[in-house]
């Protein structure tokens, strides 16, 4: 008894200091980051780091949104995770719906397809495709970027509203159907209202994730770079506190978005709707 | 008026055969209860009727007319869910007057029918609520309402009572039997509870592995199950069965002989000796203290009181029955005793097929 009850302590202090590491590990640079984007420029040069910004001050914050091109290029990602976010759920979410109501032939081999799409590096897909978009003329856009950030995407907004759709009981659709809605009525008044909260999640997660996204950002532009391409290119010619500085700005979306989405995330292949 | 026909419906879903080519029709204003074990069919067949269900071969008609291909939302039917399928994101007021909302009906007329369902169905006061504040009794007060704001002339219910707790389930089965009534409808009813089914229905559809069994009165379905399976399943106790052989000289169940007069009037014995099962009710044997005519020994094995009545299980030769005696008659565990069954009563099956057999 008493033996059982010991390991039972050590094992949950053992679960306790494994989790609390894993949070310092992630939570510690992040915090670091953010109290050097409110330091002043000089204070970003200190030496050990300290745990509140001295005297706080949004000089270095500013000093990165004043640089050149960083306002050109954050308005350039906005467009293209916009574009592709909506893009993606358009064409993602009838895939999604799919996927969780009917039974087809090759529904399993579809989903694992949709899976292993993620599986194809992008470095393999970007050149060729800077070569094509090259020969049809649309290189350097950020609307082709955007149908990439989209391609990049619809695996996962396939999958995540496949689980938003199957959170929606079967049943409430067919009492709609039975009191009167075809299959398209019954969607919009009775499934839709219910999945919109996990769909508006897919559609930050698709935002984030092409707010996010550099590689094929970088090869496929130019002159219209996105930001996170701005930022990768500038990066060992710049200072200290543009570096911080525009690490926070990077991170505020994802940020902002993982509170919005917590609770779609932890039962993301459960039930989502209450 | 709405008489339903369902002509030779079949339902596969891969190998398993759901519906097996059922016929029935059920009369305008019948309550009719679909009744079966898990697994057997009814709610694909109640599924097929409500158009959720495509068949693969075989007609259903409501009116004479042939509704096999129309949509739910064209059959004049309305249907409540074993889930209660009510609308998390409507209130419960709109949850009533979805099917109204459909219908596009002016605003007052809504309000007037949906008040007045709530009415008989005493949620009037839960209308601006939302599911998830409501108990689960109330959700299904409010999936009945729903279904009945409509006015259907098909009112389809599949298992609407399973869910709810024994003492609510058995205040919500009388309700809705009166309720019911005053509506009028015809209703199929899907349940696995023999006694709801016993209680609600004007006639009783028992179902096996896809296959209609018996289209019956309660009582007539209770005391004179077409087959063994039907006997065993409908009623608590079960029916009990006895092996026993017909000959010239009488009836043999176990050691004792039983005269040839208990056999019904149109009896027709197959051969000079016949093997059947006599299948009886536990509350159609009487308990005599000595021998008699017809009568059966047994030794009492077990004595259970249960209040309204004292359930024994009694050893007869090798097969154990069960008897149903008046609570304020004392038997004693391991007491010799006879058994007489009520001549009317005895269902006699074949032992092999257990099909009955007059």
């Amino acid at each position: 008894m008493k033996k059982a009850h010991v390991s039972r302590v050590i094992g949950r202090t053992g679960t306790y200091v494994i989790a609390i590491l894993l949070v310092v590990w992630v939570l510690l640079p992040l915090y670091l980051i953010t109290v050097m984007s409110f330091s002043t420029k000089s204070g970003v040069y200190i030496f050990p780091k300290p745990l509140f910004p001295q005297p706080i001050s949004t000089e270095t914050f500013l000093f990165f949104i004043n640089s050149t091109g960083v306002l050109k290029s954050a308005l350039n990602s906005v467009i293209v995770a916009v574009t592709s976010m909506i893009l993606a759920i358009i064409v993602g979410a009838p895939a999604g719906y799919a996927v969780a109501r009917y039974i087809f032939h090759g529904r399993d081999l579809y989903r694992l397809a949709v899976i292993s799409t993620r599986a194809f590096p992008a470095v393999i897909l970007s050149i060729p495709l800077a070569v094509t978009f090259i020969k049809w003329g649309m290189y350097d856009s950020i609307f082709s970027l955007a149908l990439v950030h989209t391609a990049i995407s619809l695996p996962f907004t396939v999958l995540i509203t496949g689980s938003v759709f199957a959170g929606v009981p079967k049943d409430l659709e067919e009492a709609a159907q039975t009191l009167g809605c075809n299959g398209v009525t019954a969607f919009i008044r009775v499934t839709l209202p219910l999945a919109l909260p996990g769909l508006a999640a897919a559609t930050l997660f698709n935002f984030v994730g092409s707010w996010n996204e550099v590689f094929s950002s970088v090869i496929l532009t130019v002159r219209n770079r996105t930001l996170p391409a701005l930022v990768l290119a500038s990066l060992n010619v710049s200072p200290l506190p543009y570096r911080f500085a525009g690490a926070l700005f990077m991170l505020l979306p994802s940020i902002v978005f993982m509170f919005f989405i917590r609770r779609y995330l932890f039962n993301l292949w459960g039930r989502v709707v209450k | 008026m709405a008489e339903i026909h369902i002509n030779e419906v079949r339902k596969t879903f891969g190998k398993v055969v759901a519906v097996n080519n059922i016929e029935l029709t059920i009369h305008d204003h019948e309550f009719m209860v679909l009744l079966g074990p898990s697994g057997c069919g009814k709610t694909t067949l109640l599924r097929c009727l409500a158009g959720l269900e495509d068949v693969d071969s075989g007609r259903i008609f409501i009116n004479k007319e042939d509704i096999t291909e129309y949509p739910p939302r064209s059959r004049h039917i309305s249907m409540v869910f074993q889930s209660y399928a009510v609308f998390p994101h409507l209130n419960i007021f709109e949850n009533i007057a979805f099917g109204l909302r459909m219908q596009h009906l002016p605003n007052s007329e809504i309000k007037k029918r949906v008040e007045s369902s709530a009415e008989m169905l005493q949620i009037e006061n839960l209308l601006d609520r939302y599911p998830a504040q409501i108990s689960g009794g109330q959700r299904q007060r409010v999936a009945v309402a729903r279904a009945i704001t409509v006015q259907a002339e098909v009112l389809l219910m599949d298992e609407p009572l399973s869910n709810l707790d024994a003492l609510l389930r058995l205040e919500m089965r009388a309700e809705l039997k009166r309720l019911i009534k005053e509506l009028q409808t015809t209703v199929v009813y899907v349940t696995h509870d023999q006694v709801e089914a016993l209680g609600l229905g004007d006639r009783i559809a028992v179902m096996k592995n896809g296959n209609l069994l018996q289209v019956d009165a309660p009582l007539i379905i209770y005391d004179h199950p077409a087959n063994a399976f039907i006997g065993g399943f409908i009623g608590n106790p079960p029916m009990n069965f006895l092996p026993a052989v017909i000959d010239d000289r009488g009836i043999h169940v176990e050691e004792t002989t039983l005269t040839l007069d208990l056999l019904p009037k149109g009896f027709k014995r197959s051969g000079s000796t016949q093997n059947i099962k006599i299948g009886i009710r536990a509350e159609n044997i009487k308990i005599l203290p000595s021998s008699e005519k017809n009568a059966l020994k047994g030794k009492i094995l077990v004595v259970e009181p249960l209040g309204s009545t004292n359930l024994l299980t009694v050893i007869l030769g090798n097969e154990r029955i069960k008897v149903n005696t008046h609570p304020d008659e004392i038997y004693l565990t391991g007491g010799e005793i006879w058994l007489q069954m009520a001549s009317n009563k005895i269902n006699w099956m074949d032992a092999e097929t257990g099909n009955t057999l007059a």
